[in-house]
C-alpha cells in the first residue's frame, strides 16, 4: 500500500467516524484556524453566532501553518477540512495549484460587497493585522522613530533592531525606507529592496521567526525597535511594557477564508463564508482581540466604539496610512523568486 | 520467533520505512523523475553554507561536551557510590526538562538584560552588555548543555567496566597517578569517548529548536533548511533532498564508527 492510499484510507475512516457521530446534525463543516487566543476570539465573535444563525454545526481544528496540511489533504484526494482561515497568499497559490475551490460570489453577497482588493477568485479577507514599526519608549521617550526611513537611520536613532526573518513586509519596508510611496510599491523593485536591506543588515541584532519571539524581544529590551505585528505589540504594552508602535507606513496584511478543493461539505462551506464576513459578526471580532475586521463595512455598524476603532489596523483612516500587501504579487513568479532570494540574502 | 517480532516489524515498517521511503521518493519525483533537487543541494551556496556550518557547530559542541563531560564521568566513576549517584542525577535531571524550556532558560540567562549580563554590569566588569545570544555562541552553549548527558552516560558506562585492579597494578609498579591515567585509564576509556562523541555529533546535526531560538536568524542549520523549504518556499522536493542527504551523512558516520566499536555501545545497549 502506498503512503497516499494509506493516508486516504485513514481519512476515509476518520470521515466515517465523523459522519456516524454527527448523523443527527443537519449540516456541518470543519473549520480550521490558527489556534490560541485568536481562535477563541473568533469562536465567540463569529463562529458561534454564525452556526446559530445558519443552524449548522461548525467543527473546529487548528494548526499554526495550514499550508503543508492543505497540500497533503487535497493531494490525498479526500480532504477532511472544509474552510480554512489562513494567510491570503496560501489561498491564492492554493487556487493556482488546484488545491482551493473557486468561489461563486453570487452566493456570497457579503463578500461581493467588499472592496475588490480585499478578495480574490479563491478567497475573501477575514481579518487584518499589520506589520508595524514598534519601539521601546524607554529608549525613545520622545522623538520616536515614525517611518521606515527612521528605522534605517542608525545615526539619528541609535539602538538595536530586529526584523522578521521573512521577505513579506520586509521588502516593502525597505522600499518605503528608500522613498517609495506606500501606494506605489507593486510590482516590488526587488533588487532595490535587497540593496536597501544590505544597508541595515549589519545593524539587525535578531531576525525573528515567530510572533511570540518578536514580542519577547521588545518586552525584554533585547531590541530597541523592530518590525512586529500590531497585536503582539499591544499585548506586550497591555502587560505594562513601555513599548509603542505606529501605523504610519505599516504593511496591512490579512488572513482570508478559502475552501479546500473537494471539500466534503462544499455548499455549507459557501454559506458559512458569506455569514462569517457579515459586517456585524466581523465587528464583534475586535471586541475580543486586537485584529481588524476583514470587512470594512464592520466599521459602519456602530458595534465598534470610535476609540476602539482608532486602535485597529483596518480602520479606514489607519488603513490609509499603510500599504496594503499585494498577495497577488507575492504569489506571482516574481514574488516567489523574491521569496527564494531571501534565503541567500540571510546566509551571506 | 517471527510471529513474536512481526508486530514490531510492522510498526517499524509503518512508522519508519514507509515515511522515509516516501520522503526519498519525493526528492527525486515531481511530475517525472528529476535530480534537480540534489543538484541544488550540492551546487547552491546556501545549502553548502548550511551543511558546513552544521558540521562546524556539531564539531565544536562535541569537543566542548567531551572536555566538560569527561571529568564529570571520571568523578562519578571514582567517587563513592552516594556521590556518583548524585552527580549522575544532576546530569540526567535537566534531561527531563523540555528542550524548548531549556532554550528559553538560556535566553533568560544570556540576553542583553539577562542574568549574566546584569551580574557582570553589577560587578562593573563590563559597561556595555555582551552579545552572548542571537548568534552562534549562544547556540553552541545551549546545545552543549542539552547534549551533555549523551556524552557523560556512555563515558560513565565504559569507565565502570575498567577494572580498578589495573590502576592499582600500575601504582604498585611505581607509576604516578597521572601516568597510570594516561597509559592505562585513558586508552581503556576511548571506546566510551568514541561512543559519546558519535552520539553528540549525530544528535547535533539534526538540531532545530535551539539554533532557531538562540541563533538570531543567522545560524541556519540543516534542519532549519528543511523546515524553511516546506514552510517558506513550499518546496517539498528540496526539503526531502536535504533530509535525505542529512540522513545519508548520519548513516555514513555510523558506518565508519561501526568499524571501530560495536554500534550497540553507541546506542547505549551494552
Amino acid at each position: 500500500m502506498t503512503m497516499k492510499q494509506n493516508f486516504g484510507l485513514g481519512c476515509a475512516l476518520l470521515g466515517a467516524i465523523g459522519l456516524s457521530t454527527a448523523a443527527n446534525a443537519a449540516e456541518q463543516i470543519t473549520f480550521v484556524s490558527q489556534g490560541g487566543a485568536y481562535q477563541q476570539a473568533q469562536t465567540v465573535a463569529i463562529l458561534d453566532p454564525s452556526a446559530k444563525k445558519l443552524g449548522i454545526t461548525i467543527n473546529q481544528d487548528s494548526i499554526p501553518d495550514a499550508w503543508p496540511a492543505i497540500k497533503t489533504q487535497v493531494g490525498s484526494g479526500k480532504p477532511i477540512w472544509d474552510v480554512v482561515d489562513t494567510p491570503t497568499g496560501n489561498c491564492l497559490r492554493g487556487g493556482e495549484q488546484g488545491l482551493i475551490e473557486k468561489l461563486d460570489f453570487s452566493k456570497i453577497p457579503n463578500g461581493a460587497a467588499m472592496p475588490e482588493s480585499y478578495r480574490s477568485p479563491y478567497s475573501v479577507s477575514y481579518e487584518f493585522y499589520s506589520s508595524v514599526l514598534a519601539y521601546s519608549q524607554k529608549t525613545f521617550p520622545k522623538d520616536a522613530p515614525n517611518s521606515w526611513a527612521d528605522f534605517w537611520d542608525v545615526k539619528k536613532f541609535p539602538g538595536r533592531r530586529a526584523l522578521r526573518n521573512h521577505p513579506f513586509a520586509t521588502l516593502e519596508a525597505a522600499l518605503m525606507a528608500d522613498g517609495v510611496a506606500p501606494d506605489k510599491l507593486y510590482p516590488l523593485d526587488v533588487d532595490r529592496a535587497f540593496k536597501k536591506l544590505e544597508e541595515i543588515k549589519p545593524h539587525i541584532t535578531v531576525w525573528w521567526t515567530s510572533g511570540a519571539q518578536s514580542a519577547q524581544l521588545l518586552n525584554d529590551g533585547e531590541v530597541d525597535m523592530e518590525m512586529a505585528w500590531n497585536g503582539r505589540v499591544s499585548a506586550v504594552a497591555k502587560e505594562g511594557a513601555k513599548v509603542a508602535f505606529t501605523y504610519n507606513q505599516g504593511i496591512l496584511q490579512s488572513t482570508s477564508l478559502c475552501i479546500l478543493k473537494g471539500a466534503p461539505n462544499l455548499a455549507t462551506a459557501v454559506k458559512f463564508i458569506n455569514e462569517a464576513v457579515d459586517p456585524v459578526h466581523q465587528a464583534n471580532l475586535p471586541l475580543h482581540i486586537d485584529y481588524g475586521p476583514g470587512n470594512p463595512k464592520a466599521f459602519e455598524t456602530n458595534v465598534i466604539k470610535p476609540e476602539r476603532a482608532a486602535q485597529l489596523p483596518s480602520e479606514p483612516s489607519n488603513a490609509a496610512k499603510q500599504a496594503l500587501m499585494s498577495y497577488a504579487w507575492w504569489s506571482s513568479p516574481a514574488g516567489e523568486a523574491a521569496e527564494k532570494r531571501w534565503a541567500s540574502f540571510m546566509q551571506k | 520467533m517471527l510471529a513474536l517480532v512481526s508486530p514490531a516489524l510492522l510498526v517499524i515498517l509503518l512508522l519508519i520505512v514507509l515515511p522515509v521511503g516516501w520522503l526519498a521518493w519525493q526528492s527525486i519525483y515531481h511530475d517525472g523523475f528529476t535530480l534537480e533537487n540534489y543538484r541544488r543541494v550540492f551546487t547552491e551556496d546556501i545549502y553548502w553554507r548550511s551543511f558546513a556550518l552544521t558540521f562546524e557547530i556539531s564539531l565544536a559542541v562535541t569537543l566542548i561536551a567531551l572536555l566538560l563531560g569527561y571529568p564529570v564521568a571520571y568523578l562519578a566513576n571514582s567517587l563513592p557510590k552516594g556521590w556518583s549517584i548524585l552527580i549522575l542525577a544532576l546530569v540526567v535531571l535537566p534531561f527531563w526538562t523540555s528542550v524548548l524550556v531549556r532554550a528559553y532558560a538560556w535566553l533568560a540567562l544570556l540576553q542583553r538584560s539577562g542574568v549574566i549580563n546584569q551580574f557582570l554590569r553589577y560587578l562593573d566588569v563590563i559597561s556595555e552588555p555582551l552579545a552572548l545570544v542571537h548568534n552562534t555562541f549562544g547556540t553552541v552553549v545551549a546545545t552543549v548543555h542539552i547534549l551533555l548527558p549523551f556524552m557523560v552516560l556512555p563515558l560513565y558506562a565504559t569507565m565502570q567496566k575498567i577494572p580498578g585492579d589495573l590502576m592499582q597494578a600500575g601504582a604498585s609498579l611505581g607509576a604516578s597517578p597521572s601516568l597510570t591515567f594516561v597509559r592505562v585509564f585513558l586508552p581503556l576509556s576511548l571506546p566510551g569517548v568514541l561512543a559519546g562523541c558519535t552520539m553528540v555529533f549525530v544528535l547535533c546535526l539534526g538540531f532545530y529548536i535551539t539554533p532557531e531560538l538562540l541563533g538570531g536568524g543567522r545560524t541556519v542549520m540543516v534542519s532549519m533548511l528543511v523546515s524553511r523549504n516546506v514552510e517558506l518556499y513550499n518546496q517539498f522536493g528540496a526539503a526531502s533532498a536535504v533530509a535525505v542527504v542529512l540522513l545519508a551523512s548520519v548513516l555514513a558516520i555510523f558506518f565508519v564508527v561501526s568499524r571501530f566499536i560495536s554500534l550497540d555501545r553507541v546506542l547505549g545497549q551494552k
